[in-house]
C-alpha cells in the first residue's frame, strides 16, 4: 500500500504535466483541425445542429481536403523531408568523426572536449543565426572566397544567403551537437579489446572500422538522426532568417497559419500531418534499426 | 628450428623496464607458459608476440623470419583474450567465421570449418546465438573456436581462465589440454596461478620484474627450482637460512639457523661455504606424535602453532623449539576423522634426507 502511495507521488507530478500540457493540447490541436476557422481569425464556435444544416456540430474535413486540393503543400513537405534528411545526412558525416575522435582521445580530455561541443548553446540561438546572415551575406570574407574560387573555373559569382545552401547550412550548424553528443555516448563505450581482437584475427583498419565500429554505433547513429531529423522538420527560424522566398519549409506555413492568416484549423492540420509524417518516418526507422541490428555484420 | 625464438627482447616503458633481455624458445606443438606475478611482463612480451607492441630491441622470430614490420593482422598468431573480446554484434558462428572472413576464404569452405570448429568446442547448437546469451565458459569456448578455426602457427592465451569459477575453471583445463592435442596449434599461455600452469603445460617459463628465472617442465620446475623466487612462487614452500657445510654429490650437509645440522639433496653447483636458503615443500615434512620412533635423519621437535583445514589435506604450522616455523601438509585419509593434530599438540617433524632443497641466494 505504502509502496503504491510512494510510486504515485513520485510518478503523479510528472504523468500530470504531461497529460495537462502534452496529451490534452495535442487533443485540441486534432479536434481544432476539424473546426471552422473564425470569421476574424481562430476558430468558429462549435454549433449545435440547427433545423436546416443537417446536424455538422460545426465539424468539417475541409482544411485537410485543401491541403490536398494544392500540390504545392505536398510539395513543402517533399521539400522539408528533403532537407531534413540532407542536414541529418550531412550532420553525420560531420559528427562521427568528431565523436570517434572524442571517444578515442585520452580520458582527462574527453569531458573538455565535449563541453567545447555544447558551448554554442550558452549563447542563443537567434544571435547564431544571424551570425550567419553576416558570414554568408554578399560583403563577407567568405562570400568573397568563395566566388573568388567559383571564378577560377569560370562560374558567375552566387549569393549565398537567402538560398537552400544558406538555409541546410544554418540547419547543420544547430543541429550537429545533437548528432555528435549521442554518438559520442555510443563510442565512448566501445570496448577497445575488440579492435584489438579484431586486428589480431586479420581485420585492417577499414575492416576493423566498418566490421566492428560502425555497427556497434548503429544504436548512437539512429538515436542522433532522430534528433536531428524531427526537430529539423519543425524548423521555421533558420529558412526565415536565412532563407530567400522560395524556401519556405513545412515550419514556416505552419507558423503563417496561426500568426499570419490565422486560420487556425488549417494551420491543426498542417501540424496533425506533420506529426503523422514524423511518427511514420521513426516507426519506419525503428523497424529498420531493428531488423539492422539483428542482421548486423 | 624452433617455432618461435625471443631473442633478448627488451621493451621500456619509460624509465620502468617491462621485458628485460627475454630468451625463450616455443617448440611447434608445444603448450608453453608464461607464468609470473602481475607486472613482471608476461603480458607485455605476449602482446608483443601477437605485435601490438613492438620490443625496443632484440628479435621476435616465427619460423625463423623476423616478426619485427608484420602488424598483428598479417602474423600467423591469433589471441584468445582475458575478458573473451567477443564480438556483441555477431552471432556465435559469425565471430567464428570472422579470421576466415579476414582471410577471404570461399563462404562455402567458411561454412565448413565453422560448423567443425563449433564441433570442436562442442557448441553445435549455438550458432545461431549472440555471446550476451552465453555462459562464461561457453564464451570461454567460442573464443578458443575463434582463435584455432584459421589454424595460426601460434594461438596465445591471455589468462583466459582468470574470469571463471574454480569448479569450471578444472573443466576447462581440461578441455584445453585435450583441445590443444586434438588441433596441434602450439600455445603460449599466460597466467599468474601456478597450479593451472602446472597442470597445463609441457613447459613453463618462470617470470619475474621482466626477466626469466627458469625454464622448464613443470615437474622440474616444482621439485628442483632454480632459485628462492621460483621456489616461493610456485606452490607453498618453508624456506630457512642455511650455510653448507658440506657439499658431497649426493647430498649437503647443511648449518640450518635455529635448526643445526639437516642433510639436504645434493646439487652440483653448491659449494662448502656457500650461503643461501634451505627450502622444503610441506608434502613433504612428516608430522607425528613425539612418541614415535623415527628413522629419518631430519628430526625435530615442536608444537602446532596452526593449521589450515582445506578438506582434503590440513596444512599445519609447527613451530619448532627454537621459534623456527614449517609447513607440514598431512592427507585427512582415516575416514570420519578431520584432523589428527589441535593447536598447540607437541609434535615431531621429519624429513628424507633429500627432500629440502639448497638454494643459493
Amino acid at each position: 500500500m505504502r509502496a503504491i502511495v510512494a510510486k504515485m507521488l513520485v510518478g503523479g507530478p510528472p504523468l500530470v504535466f504531461l497529460l495537462v500540457f502534452f496529451a490534452a493540447p495535442s487533443m485540441i490541436m486534432v479536434l481544432s483541425s476539424f473546426r471552422f476557422p473564425g470569421e476574424f481569425g481562430g476558430l468558429a464556435p462549435l454549433a449545435a445542429p440547427e433545423g436546416g444544416t443537417g446536424g455538422d456540430y460545426g465539424l468539417t474535413a475541409e482544411a485537410y481536403q485543401f491541403f490536398f486540393s494544392d500540390v504545392i503543400y505536398v510539395e513543402i513537405f517533399l521539400k522539408s523531408f528533403g532537407i531534413a534528411m540532407a542536414t541529418t545526412l550531412i550532420c553525420l558525416v560531420m559528427a562521427y568523426p568528431l565523436a570517434l575522435l572524442i571517444a578515442r582521445s585520452e580520458k582527462r580530455f574527453r569531458n573538455l572536449l565535449v563541453l567545447l561541443v555544447v558551448l554554442p548553446f550558452a549563447s542563443n540561438f537567434l544571435i547564431r543565426i544571424y551570425a550567419w546572415m553576416i558570414i554568408l551575406g554578399p560583403e563577407s570574407g567568405f562570400s568573397h572566397f568563395v566566388n573568388a574560387i567559383l571564378g577560377v573555373f569560370g562560374i558567375a559569382p552566387v549569393t549565398l544567403l537567402f538560398s537552400p545552401f544558406a538555409v541546410l547550412v544554418g540547419m547543420v550548424y544547430v543541429h550537429l551537437p545533437f548528432m555528435v553528443l549521442p554518438l559520442y555516448t555510443n563510442l565512448e563505450k566501445h570496448d577497445p579489446s575488440l579492435l584489438d581482437a579484431a586486428q589480431d584475427l586479420g581485420a585492417t583498419t577499414w575492416q576493423r572500422f566498418w566490421r566492428v565500429t560502425w555497427p556497434l554505433s548503429l544504436p548512437g547513429i539512429f538515436s542522433g538522426s532522430a534528433l536531428v531529423f524531427i526537430p529539423v522538420l519543425g524548423m521555421f527560424a533558420v529558412p526565415d532568417i536565412l532563407g530567400g522566398t522560395g524556401d519556405i519549409l513545412i515550419g514556416n506555413l505552419i507558423k503563417d497559419q496561426f500568426l499570419g492568416t490565422r486560420d487556425w484549423p488549417f494551420g491543426s492540420a498542417l501540424s496533425i500531418m506533420l506529426t503523422l509524417a514524423v511518427l511514420s518516418v521513426a516507426g519506419l526507422s525503428t523497424w529498420v534499426a531493428r531488423s539492422a541490428m539483428r542482421h548486423g555484420q | 628450428m624452433a617455432l618461435l625464438e625471443i631473442r633478448e627482447v627488451t621493451k621500456r616503458f619509460g624509465s620502468y623496464t617491462a621485458v628485460d633481455h627475454v630468451n625463450i624458445s616455443v617448440q611447434a606443438g608445444e603448450f608453453f607458459t608464461l607464468l609470473g606475478p602481475s607486472g613482471c611482463g608476461k603480458t607485455t612480451l605476449l602482446r608483443m608476440i601477437a605485435g601490438f607492441d613492438l620490443p625496443d630491441s632484440g628479435q621476435i622470430l616465427l619460423d625463423g623470419k623476423d616478426m619485427v614490420g608484420t602488424p598483428p593482422e598479417k602474423r600467423p598468431v591469433h589471441t584468445v583474450f582475458q575478458t573473451y573480446a567477443l564480438f556483441p554484434h555477431m552471432t556465435v558462428a559469425e565471430n567464428i567465421a570472422f579470421p576466415l572472413k579476414m582471410a577471404r576464404k570461399p563462404s562455402h569452405e567458411i561454412k565448413l570449418q565453422v560448423g567443425e570448429a563449433l564441433d570442436n568446442v562442442r557448441l553445435s547448437d549455438f550458432g545461431h546465438r549472440l555471446p550476451h546469451e552465453l555462459s562464461g565458459g561457453q564464451k570461454q569456448r567460442v573464443a578458443f573456436a575463434r582463435g584455432l578455426v584459421n589454424r595460426p602457427r601460434l594461438l596465445l592465451l591471455d589468462e583466459p581462465l582468470g574470469a571463471l569459477d574454480a569448479k569450471l575453471r578444472e573443466e576447462m583445463q581440461i578441455e584445453l589440454i585435450n583441445l590443444q592435442k586434438n588441433v596441434g596449434v602450439t600455445f603460449v599461455f599466460v597466467t599468474h596461478a601456478q597450479n593451472e600452469a602446472l597442470a597445463l603445460s609441457h613447459r613453463i617459463a618462470v617470470m619475474n620484474k621482466g626477466s626469466v628465472e627458469q625454464i622448464d617442465e613443470p615437474s622440474k620446475i616444482y621439485s628442483s627450482p632454480r632459485n628462492r623466487f621460483v621456489a616461493d612462487f610456485i606452490g607453498k614452500i618453508s624456506i630457512m637460512n642455511a650455510t653448507v657445510l658440506e657439499a658431497a654429490p649426493s647430498h649437503l650437509k647443511l648449518d640450518v639457523a635455529g635448526l643445526g645440522h639437516v642433510t639436504a639433496a645434493g646439487n652440483q653447483g653448491v659449494r662448502t661455504g656457500d650461503r643461501g636458503v634451505m627450502a622444503i615443500r610441506p608434502e613433504q615434512v612428516r608430522i607425528s606424535h613425539p612418541s614415535t620412533d623415527l628413522e629419518l635423519k631430519n628430526h625435530f621437535h615442536g608444537k602446532v602453532h596452526d593449521f589450515l583445514y582445506m578438506g582434503d589435506v590440513t596444512t599445519y604450522i609447527v613451530e619448532l623449539s627454537n621459534g623456527i616455523r614449517i609447513e607440514a601438509l598431512l592427507p585427512n585419509s582415516a575416514p570420519g576423522r578431520a584432523k589428527f593434530f589441535e593447536a598447540g599438540d607437541e609434535v615431531a617433524v621429519s624429513w628424507r634426507h633429500d627432500a629440502g632443497i639448497f638454494l643459493n641466494e
